[in-house]
């Protein structure tokens, strides 16, 4: 099961890499649509502060939900998918190989460029540094949750806008507190209690949510 | 044993049988949702005393909060059905799921306007950010991809799966999504705006605002039953008792 695990982990990373400018789009559209609120509000100090944590946190979210469609769509295309839900080992654990090749290709490089847009952004340090957790905390739970919607979308077509409206009602827990965290931080306030509750939604959504993927690929392939 | 109340399950939910039943149900729910409803909005517009603080402008609270209350019922109806319909195979169930998702979403539109058109007077603007009125609305949008999903995928049995588990789905997540919610408005909102705390109510206000919740609910039992009489012959258009039904053969 490990194996079986770790065999399709290693295959989605390698096919990943294979495509390398595939990989580096949902970061370039990160960084590129929060270089837009500076141009489009305001570039002063004052209200790049007042709104970085929100807008580095939904662009973080549409980033993750744009680049959701490589998880299940290229193998359900070519078929590999149903090989999958063929194989002897549980639809779980492979499910939750792919939304960790998933988080590793988006979610992760999310999380290393962050300090990036902090420093445009005019964050203070420390800020920064909660910024960089709360996205390390938030984004699986992206990558989970939305493993939900694509498994149920794959199959329609022209699918990319019905998976965002269900989607997005989801995520928007993790958008408050995640937001909220970086924004409290600049404040020199305590972010514990943010941080703990982003921690406890990904305990509740990597219990949860691989199983509902499963069901939902099941739905997907019997028709 | 089991077999026998399997069985009985079956026939009880054969959408034939249902169609039948439901034609004799459908009047006592409509005709005393109408009675209540009525009895209800009159006690609540004539009779209820105006509220201390509102006014008479408080009144709106016998549609807005059955209309609240209901779209949170009738989201839990539709996963529960759904539910149903997913593990245990009963079609009549999927058809509940989907005949309900319209009428949910209607009660949550229904519950943010008369939200809003309260909030003119209270708040003096249409719309502020306050904590119920943000989940009804993200309630609203549960809906509308509950919706979306069912109306997209062709195959009907797979639709009806598919979007029962985004219902159920739906289910886990809306008490997250309204505690965190409450703590957002509490956090950003709360010093700002005068919220307005349910003060423990008048007997003479309690009344009719149950009145009118026991009313919404008929009506609501009325409604779903018409739908679902409609889901049926629609999804049973080429079966045969459809076509007798229509043709009287």
């Amino acid at each position: 099961m490990l194996k079986a695990y770790y065999y399709l982990l290693m295959r989605d990373l390698r096919l990943a890499f294979r495509s390398r400018h595939e990989l580096a789009n949902p970061l370039i559209f990160f960084v590129l649509v929060v270089t837009l609120f500076p141009l489009a509000v305001s570039p002063t100090t004052e209200a790049l502060r007042t709104m970085a944590p929100g807008v580095i946190w939904v662009s973080a979210l549409l980033a993750v939900l744009l680049s959701l469609d490589r998880l299940f769509k290229q193998d359900f295309e070519d078929g590999s998918l149903d090989q999958l839900m063929l194989s002897p080992n549980p639809l779980v654990v492979l499910v939750l190989a792919k939304v960790t090749a998933h988080w590793f290709l988006t979610g992760l490089p999310l999380v290393l460029i962050a300090p990036l847009l902090g420093l445009f952004m005019a964050l203070p340090d420390e800020s920064v540094e909660v910024l960089v957790y709360s996205l390390l905390l938030g984004t699986p739970v992206l990558s989970l949750i939305g493993a939900i919607g694509v498994s149920l979308t794959v199959a329609v077509n022209r699918g990319g806008v019905l998976l965002s409206l269900i989607v997005l009602p989801l995520y928007i827990p993790v958008l408050i507190f995640g937001a909220n965290a970086v924004d409290v931080a600049m404040d020199g306030l305590p972010v514990r209690g943010q941080l703990f509750f982003l921690a406890a939604v990904l305990a509740l959504a990597l219990s949860l949510a691989p199983l509902a993927t499963a069901v939902a690929l099941r739905i997907t392939a019997s028709r | 044993m089991f077999k026998a109340i399997w069985r009985w399950i079956q026939r009880f939910s054969s959408p034939k049988y249902f169609y039948e039943m439901s034609a004799r149900l459908i009047p006592w729910f409509a005709v005393s949702a109408l009675i209540i409803g009525v009895y209800g909005l009159y006690l609540g517009l004539f009779k209820a005393p105006p509220d201390y603080q509102q006014g008479e402008s408080y009144r709106i609270i016998f549609i807005h909060v059955p209309a609240a209350w209901m779209s949170l019922f009738v989201y839990m109806v539709m996963a529960i059905s759904a539910g149903i319909g997913i593990i245990w195979q009963i079609r009549l169930a999927d058809m509940v799921a989907a005949a309900s998702a319209p009428i949910g979403a209607s009660f949550a539109f229904l519950a943010l306007v008369t939200g809003s058109l309260w909030g003119k007077p209270m708040w003096g603007t249409y719309w502020v950010w306050d904590a119920r009125l943000t989940s009804e609305l993200i309630l609203l949008f549960l809906y509308f991809g509950y919706m979306a999903l069912q109306s997209a995928i062709e195959d009907q049995r797979s639709a009806d799966r598919a979007s029962g588990l985004l219902a159920i789905v739906g289910v886990v997540n809306i008490p997250i999504i309204h505690y965190s919610v409450e703590w957002w408005n509490t956090l950003h909102q709360g010093a700002t705006v005068a919220k307005f705390d349910k003060p423990s109510m008048h007997i003479d206000m309690l009344i009719p605002l149950l009145l009118m919740a026991l009313a919404f609910k008929l009506f609501y039992f009325a409604m779903v039953l018409v739908r679902t009489r409609n889901e049926a012959l629609y999804r049973d258009r080429n079966r045969r008792w459809v076509r007798e039904l229509i043709t009287g053969l």
